[in-house]
């Protein structure tokens, strides 16, 4: 395994990668040694778990960008200098993450870091980029709620995922009943506390809203699967709204598929699941239930069909998956990449300037661009899990949806703007005209 | 008249066609038509083009309509050509009837959402009312019976004037209540009798057809659809409570499970041993590696690849357990608190070192055949790999019940617990007994990870979620007794799934965990205390 590792990566990472596995093997816990600086060479950081439980999801993101620093090294790196990866373990232990990030940027001064997963970590992180003035490409679907002039959010906010999911079950699938599942923490919580907003506001009743949280890592579904069943015997067309986080998936979808709940009478959407997390399951069961997304593996464009298959052949993998947060990775890496180069510098503060109005092709067949607020365009699709734990497309929004960093469903959110342009603030209230309003 | 009547009857003459499965040439027109719209790749057009087929009466409707909801309806977009895929390797020309011998490459298979599978659903339903399995007619008055679609009523009546099995002929009449029920014109008294009938139906479903009754129903039908819709959830309300402790025997096996091999490295010899839901990970992965043997070498033998794992998953998960206790354990008796650090370690190592070779993404440990889907007893559903489970769990305590009693080695091991320095003088090996008490204690997790593999995440962390509960279960049995822990396990069980419908999962699992606070400090010993020489020492 190991000696395969070092065959794939025969860069100067591959020594600390090669340490960090058996490091990792030895003590269970990854450690580095520093990092000599390199002039010839521009930096950048590699803020994923690899161990613990989020590196169920984080390891394909580190891959990732160090899939994406090597296709850029062939094209002769940035600015005439080559790209270096310098990938560090948080090991799913969020204060570990603040940490590591201080470590990137003031021992390997690196110019730019890719990181984090769960909200907890970037939130963590978050201090450490402001003190130190540093860059952080967040990559994942999150809650929203948050505009900061150092982070780079290229993953959806909840307009761009929730919101058009249920109404797409509103409008073609007649939904009227809603149970909103999650895991017990701040994505579920607050994503949740959006969509009753959201939907109360179309006239959904209170005693047609279930919402139900439990623990991370539940697997004894039966009683709330059970419950699901209830509640949608109640004579109205009832749906599944999921932000179960990753792993208590599993066991979730396989109590729906033994206790029989198909996906045409109660159909489940989740945010959480991608190709990746149903690599684990038996799909017949489950064919028909929806997941809402910005990317798909099986959308077929030109622009795809090219990075799946140069993603295969770097992995070495050609069964290896992609998944929506990785396309953000990409779009991500490729926006910084533009940005340097228009400021012709990595230096933090030029790079923040010149990164809003940046386009980039995303691989679905639309153009990216990073808006004011930190945030940027995207399409939303809708897919319907197919028997080969892919997903088949049934719906797309017209156009692209500019991710709002500000939920305008909330009352306590609904007059704040994020401007890092024209008013240099996260969280500018328009009815005040004041910067600084509630929420940060 | 007579056409009215017949137009009334489309879907019979539809049923009988087939079930002579007379192979008519297809007539050139309209269901030529409708078959070539399936290659437009638009749901509306796939709609249009299932209903014209189901009333076309066509003798291929049928195999079209099945065809397209297994996937096996294929579409060129070129060509506007649709074809079938058969199950048995023989292609036809959907249109046509006639064998092709492939079906191009540029075909893919017709698209279907769910609005459209239920679409199918209700064609295939009314294309299987008159079919000679009366368990294929019972699913088609199913699906009548969740559509209450109003131009079937005929085809419903026909087919329960005709029908002699009696299951099958109760589902007919379900199925024509529910149709009167929600029909404009249907008289009151045909609605206070369909009312009746659904109400001995008395379940989910039928509460969910009264209570989906719109509010402007004439006063005496509003009330018998309220006192039907009251009857049925109170018996629900019975039903509901069996559920319950039917989930909580359930996940007290999974509890007990998990616990049992605890119950002998911690309960029996003391080791406070952390890395104990490792070894069931390790359980569930060699269960992963038998069956993808299995798969790539003996597929035949698929459903049988779990009862292979389990006396591999015993061996490997034991003799890890024997190679720790050499090399870490022995060394740290009598010392808690480093062999609760050392064996946290370790099982972080443990991981990580599954990490490395299997890879940070769960494995798939499919269910075989025996174990998948449910059966339903009155009201409730009693999934067969739950039911498995509990069987399996009794059956791995009564073993090692009658190990630790009948056998030399469990002799020498309660021997050893009750006091250590004796049974060495009557010339035990007591470290080779401490090895093999580890061992036996780490088969039997690695066991547990056999059957966990099924209900849950095959990932390095599939230990971890169970290391705390099994704690729980063991200090809440007492420690050292195994009675203590079978009965420990399936009280949390019991009350676990009893909360949890009125506190939510999260705030269940805190109650519990207060409420075993709250007993050990009135019984510290737990449920069952071993008395005894050995609690002094």
């Amino acid at each position: 395994m190991l000696t395969k590792k070092t065959q794939i990566f025969a860069t100067p990472v591959s020594r600390r990668r090669w340490l960090a596995a058996s490091a990792g093997l030895v003590l269970g816990l990854t450690m580095f040694g520093s990092a000599k600086a390199d002039d010839d060479t521009i930096k950048v950081g590699v803020l994923h778990s690899l161990s613990g439980t989020m590196a169920i999801s984080e390891t394909t993101l580190k891959d990732t960008v160090l899939f994406m620093i090597d296709e850029q090294n062939k094209k002769g790196g940035v600015l005439g200098k080559k790209l270096e990866a310098v990938v560090v373990d948080p090991a799913s232990n969020w204060p570990l993450f603040a940490e590591k990030a201080r470590e990137l940027i003031t021992k390997d001064k690196v110019s730019v870091v890719f990181g984090c997963w769960t909200s907890v970590s970037r939130k963590s992180v978050l201090p450490v980029f402001k003190e130190l003035n540093s860059i952080l490409f967040y990559p994942v679907q999150y809650e929203g709620e948050e505009s900061e002039r150092n982070v780079f959010y290229t993953g959806a906010a909840p307009n761009q995922q929730a919101i058009p999911a249920v109404d797409y079950l509103m409008k073609d699938e007649k939904v009227k009943r809603w149970v909103l599942a999650g895991t017990d923490y701040v994505y579920p919580r607050t994503t949740n506390k959006i969509l009753e907003a959201y939907l109360k506001s179309k006239g959904v009743k209170d005693e047609d809203i279930m919402i139900n949280y439990t623990p991370f890592g539940h697997s004894d579904w039966q009683t709330i699967v059970a419950d699901i069943k209830k509640f949608g015997s109640a004579g109205k067309k009832t749906a599944v709204v999921s932000t179960i986080n990753g792993d208590a998936n599993v066991p979730f979808y396989k109590e729906l598929g033994n206790q029989g709940i198909k996906a045409t009478d109660i159909p489940v959407v989740a945010f959480s699941v991608g190709e990746e997390e149903l690599a684990g399951i038996d799909t017949k069961p489950l064919v028909g239930h929806l997941a809402a997304w910005n990317y798909f593996e099986s959308i077929k464009t030109p622009a795809n069909e090219k990075f799946i298959k140069e993603w295969q052949a770097f992995t070495k993998n050609p069964k290896r998956t992609t998944n929506d947060p990785m396309e953000a990775t990409y779009i991500g890496f490729n926006m910084w990449v533009k940005a340097v180069e228009k400021a012709k510098s990595v230096d933090a503060d030029k790079v923040i300037d010149a990164l809003p109005g940046t386009k980039t092709p995303n691989l679905t067949g639309g153009v990216a661009e990073l808006l004011p607020n930190h945030h940027i365009t995207k399409p939303v699709f809708i897919g319907e899990i197919k028997a080969n734990g892919q997903f088949d497309v049934v719906y797309k929004t017209p156009g692209l949806v500019p991710g709002d960093a500000w939920s305008k469903e909330l009352p306590d959110s609904k007059d704040l703007i994020g401007d890092w342009v024209g008013k240099k603030c996260g969280n500018y209230n328009t009815k005040t005209n004041k910067c600084g309003g509630q929420g940060s | 008249m007579l056409s009215k009547l017949f137009k009334k009857l489309r879907p019979v003459p539809v049923a009988i066609l087939l079930m002579f499965a007379i192979a008519l040439p297809a007539l050139a027109g309209p269901f030529e038509d409708a078959v070539g719209k399936f290659a437009n790749d638009e749901f509306s057009d796939t709609e249009e083009a299932v209903e014209a087929i189901t009333n076309s009466g066509n003798p291929l409707a049928f195999t079209i309509i099945s065809a397209l909801q297994d996937d096996r309806l294929m579409a060129d977009p070129d060509t506007k050509k649709v074809y079938v895929k058969g199950l048995d390797g023989k292609n036809i020309d959907a249109a046509t009837g006639t064998a092709v011998d492939s079906i191009p490459d540029s075909a893919a298979s017709v698209r279907l959402n769910n609005r459209l599978r239920r679409t199918v659903e209700a064609a295939l339903g009314s294309l299987t009312l008159q079919s000679p399995d009366p368990a294929k007619r019972i699913q088609a008055a199913q699906s009548v019976f969740k559509t209450h679609d109003e131009a079937m009523l005929p085809a419903i009546d026909s087919a329960l004037s005709k029908e002699t099995d009696k299951a099958a002929k109760l589902a007919f009449s379900e199925a024509r209540a529910a149709i009167l029920l929600f029909k404009q014109d249907a008289t009151d008294d045909e609605k206070l009798e369909a009312i009746a009938t659904i109400k001995a139906r008395g379940d989910q479903e039928a509460l969910a057809l009264l209570t989906g009754l719109t509010g402007d129903q004439p006063p005496a039908i509003a009330k018998a659809a309220a006192g039907a819709t009251a009857a049925i959830q109170s018996r629900l309300a019975l039903w509901s409570m069996v559920q319950n402790a039917w989930y909580g025997l359930s996940l007290g096996s999974v509890l007990l499970l998990a616990a049992i091999g605890l119950a002998i490295t911690f309960g029996v010899m003391g080791v406070i041993n952390m890395a104990h839901g490792e070894m069931v990970m390790i359980g569930a992965y060699t269960t992963f590696v038998v069956q993808q043997t299995i798969r790539d070498s003996f597929p035949g033998l698929i459903d049988y690849a779990l009862i292979m794992a389990v006396p591999l998953a015993f061996i490997v998960a034991g003799a890890i357990g024997i190679l720790i206790e050499r090399s870490i354990i022995r060394f740290l008796y009598g010392r808690p608190l480093e062999t609760l650090l050392a064996t946290w370690g370790l099982s972080l190592v443990l991981q990580q070192a599954v990490r490395t070779v299997f890879g940070p993404t769960n494995q798939e440990v499919s269910n075989p055949s025996w174990m998948s889907g449910a059966f339903e007893i009155g009201q409730i559903t009693i999934t067969y790999n739950r039911l498995w489970i509990l069987c399996f769990t009794l059956a791995v305590f009564a073993i090692l019940l009658a190990m630790l009693r009948y056998t030399a080695l469990g002799l020498e091991m309660r021997a050893v617990t009750q006091n250590r320095r004796m049974a060495a003088s009557m010339g035990i090996a007591t470290s080779r007994v401490d090895a093999l008490t580890f061992g036996l204690g780490s088969g039997i997790a690695g066991i547990a990870g056999v059957a966990l593999s099924q209900i849950d995440n095959v990932s390095p962390n599939l230990g971890q979620s169970y290391i705390i509960d099994s704690f729980m279960v063991v200090v809440f049995g007492g420690v050292g007794n195994l009675w203590g822990t079978l009965v420990g396990a399936f009280t949390l069980g019991i009350a676990n799934k009893f909360l949890e419908p009125v506190a939510g999962a999260v705030l269940a699992k805190i109650a519990i965990l207060v409420l075993i606070i709250l007993f050990i400090q009135k019984r510290p010993r737990g449920l069952f205390a071993l008395k005894g020489r050995a609690v002094e020492a």
